[in-house]
């Protein structure tokens, strides 16, 4: 866990709709490393998070996030993706009219050509496929229907984290993905994650309660706040957390900026 | 709303014209021409302050100075036709009308089950057939049903007796020439389908060439106890034609009618469509897509009148507008006071591309039942942002994610054209005309979907 951050958040500022959100955040994440982001609702979390998943609803006042060395406030979300980040959606969208299956093609053949590599022939396609659907224990007949059109809240997680495998990206973003989870499938979604950590790997876990850390355990977690990281820390904040609410952690922890190095 | 003096005579001179050369005809049919004609002349075309006509001028028809088509036509042969119509298909009947007229030159005929009778409209009137009155006799007519009863000339008469099934679709195409005069038509068709009869019919109306011309057309089709009819209906009109069709279905007890319609052509289109479920039992599903691009204008104008219980009607348009295109749909749902147990469902949704583009989309049920199944729902707006994003947000580019949900959203009401040479053609044409579409016939290819 050493040499140049894979992600770099300094100072960020973002606002939706003209309120601002997100007021100076700082953030560093390395690959092999997995990062909580926790706190309560609306402290900015998901808008984190989809600030560098490129959603351009939000607008960027201010600050730098870099990945890989590369600005990435300058890059389009497909970009993004075809370069490695991948966000899981806290609402999974439906797209009537294009298959699953269709969908995860698309997906993957863009990002392999991005990198360079082949595009999977229809039969290395489908095995890949179905290795990994096992993985997140989700029903096949879901590939053929049009993308989350008609899933349950349970179906709609499982093919994010089906997607994830599936397009194995370098930084993984999960945005509150165990919401409307209950226990097992939450387990399930966890395995699903745990499989793809990998020294290679970056992945940031945001989530407004501890329980999915029992399953995915984070190396730092760091609390959100009005729109700062009030404070960072190992495993054992997020039980802290889980104790003691959010009610002591308001006053940003200025010591060192948010900032989340140990 | 008193018609142009220019305007007049020259419908008068070609009603003269048709009634001229039609004298041998039924006197009943002498009848409701002469009714027409009192009541179009009394009326004439209607204006934007008729409540049915509120988003849809008739200037370019209006003034139009369209005078009856030359019999000439032009040359044709069989190869012309085989590439208008729809995919490659072997076991299928066509009747070609060319300006208006007739041409069995270019039609295919096979051979049809015994009690089945499929021919030119004027042959079956006056003959074996002379009881159609009642037929003919509407209660929902309109300026132009009426101009179509004053100046119809021909079109196609089909007859099902008692359980007759005609396995191989019949497409009906009704093909202008460019002319160097503005010229109309009037086509006129008639289906009736008898008791536990079904049969599929295609209607398709294209122009060769970009010159005006007016089509206005009439099918009234009646589906008997247990009947299912299956109409198709694909408008690909020129791009500065004018054509206003109506559509108007009187069911049995236990039948189906299906009306599916792809409008993709014409400057200026108005479809009438008028259901009446008129039997216990009957179901009916109206399934449309209308594109439009440049300044084309496309009005549907349906109408669902549950006059009986325990019927069910769904209803679903789709329209995709483009530059000033502007799309205008009206659902009416007529529950009457006996219809108990009806179940009704409608969804017009409305696709914008471009701000300049307009949908007008008003739904409008009267319910005079108290135990009924009700539902409607109406959308117009751009490409959802959300559905774009998390498409992005997969590697798929902007342009390509925009053409795929453009094509997504009009292939939902396509997949419901149970016809599957009709839907892949209409899919072809869809993705011609989809603006990123060579990105998303990539993605269709790559992706075998």
């Amino acid at each position: 866990m050493s040499g140049n951050p894979m992600l770099s958040i300094e100072n960020l500022h973002a606002a939706i709709d003209g309120k601002p959100i997100l007021r100076g955040v700082n953030l560093s994440v390395r690959a092999g490393e997995v990062h909580a982001i926790m706190g309560p609702n609306g402290s900015g979390k998901s808008t984190l998070a989809n600030v560098v998943a490129g959603r351009e609803r939000y607008e960027v006042r201010a600050g730098s996030v870099r990945y890989e060395g590369r600005d990435l406030l300058s890059m389009p979300p497909e970009e993004r993706a075809k370069e490695g980040i991948f966000l899981a959606f806290q609402h999974p969208v439906e797209i009537p009219g294009v298959t699953n299956l269709s969908f995860l093609k698309a997906a993957l053949n863009a990002v392999r050509k991005h990198r360079g590599l082949q595009e999977l022939d229809v039969v290395e396609f489908r095995g890949m496929v179905l290795e990994r659907i096992r993985l997140v224990e989700m029903d096949e007949e879901l590939l053929l229907r049009a993308v989350n059109d008609g899933f349950s809240g349970g179906e709609k997680k499982r093919n994010e984290i089906l997607q994830l495998a599936v397009l194995e990206p370098k930084l993984a973003i999960l945005d509150e993905t165990d919401s409307g989870l209950d226990i097992d499938a939450l387990k399930v979604v966890a395995k699903g994650v745990n499989r793809l950590r990998s020294p290679e790997r970056g992945i940031i876990v945001v989530t407004h309660y501890q329980r999915l850390l029992n399953y995915i355990v984070p190396d730092f977690v760091h609390v959100l706040s009005e729109g700062q990281i009030v404070r960072s820390g190992g495993r054992e904040l997020a039980l802290e957390l889980e104790e003691r609410g959010y009610g002591w952690v308001h006053a940003p922890d200025t010591a060192n900026g948010g900032e989340a190095r140990p | 709303m008193t018609l142009p003096a220019g305007t007049r005579d020259r419908y008068l001179a070609e009603f003269e014209r048709v009634g001229g050369s039609r004298k041998g005809r039924p006197a009943w049919l002498r009848r409701l021409r002469d009714e027409a004609l009192a009541r179009f002349l009394a009326s004439g075309f209607p204006t934007v302050k008729h409540e049915d006509w509120k988003y849809t001028g008739l200037a370019a028809i209006e003034q139009g100075e369209f005078e009856a088509a030359g019999a000439d036509g032009g040359d044709l042969s069989p190869a012309d036709i085989a590439g208008i119509l729809p995919g490659e298909e072997a076991d299928r009947h066509v009747l070609v009308f060319l300006d208006g007229r007739y041409r069995p030159e270019l039609s295919t005929r096979r051979d049809l089950p015994s009690g089945a009778h499929l021919g030119s409209l004027t042959g079956a009137l006056g003959g074996e057939f002379d009881g159609l009155v009642p037929y003919f006799s509407r209660s929902a007519e309109t300026a132009f049903t009426d101009l179509n009863t004053m100046l119809m000339e021909d079109g196609v008469f089909l007859h099902l007796a008692k359980d007759v099934r005609v396995p191989e679709p019949i497409y009906l195409l009704f093909l202008m020439s460019p002319a160097a005069r503005p010229v109309m038509a009037h086509p006129r068709n008639l289906i009736i389908a008898g008791e536990n009869s079904g049969v599929t019919v295609v209607e398709q109306y294209a122009g060769r060439g970009d010159s005006g011309y007016f089509v206005n057309s009439v099918t009234d089709i009646s589906a008997g106890r247990d009947a299912t009819v299956s109409h198709f209906r694909f408008q690909e009109e020129g791009p500065s034609a004018c054509h206003v069709a109506a559509l108007r279905a009187r069911q049995g007890a236990g039948s189906r009618f299906a009306a599916h319609s792809a409008s993709f052509g014409a400057l200026l289109s108005r479809h009438d469509v008028h259901a009446v479920l008129d039997g216990e039992g009957a179901e009916c599903l109206l399934n449309g897509l209308y594109l439009g691009n440049g300044r084309q204008h496309v009005d549907h104008f349906t109408t669902i009148d549950h006059a009986k219980p325990s019927c069910a009607s769904r209803e679903y348009f789709h329209g995709i507008l483009n530059d000033r295109a502007r799309g205008v749909f009206r659902g009416r749902v007529i529950v009457r006071k006996d219809a108990q147990k009806t179940d009704a469902r409608q969804t017009n949704r409305n696709l914008l591309l471009s701000k300049e583009s307009e949908a007008d989309s008003r739904p409008q049920l009267e319910i005079h039942a108290d135990d009924v199944k009700c539902t409607h729902g109406a959308t117009t707006g751009p490409l959802d942002e959300e559905k774009l994003f998390y498409m992005r947000s997969r590697g798929i580019d902007e342009a390509s994610a925009k053409g795929l949900l453009t094509y997504a959203f009009a292939d939902e009401v396509l997949r419901r054209f149970d016809l599957p040479v009709l839907r892949s053609a209409l899919e072809e044409k869809l993705l011609a005309w989809i603006p990123e579409t060579r990105r998303v016939q990539e993605f269709l290819r790559e992706t075998g979907q």
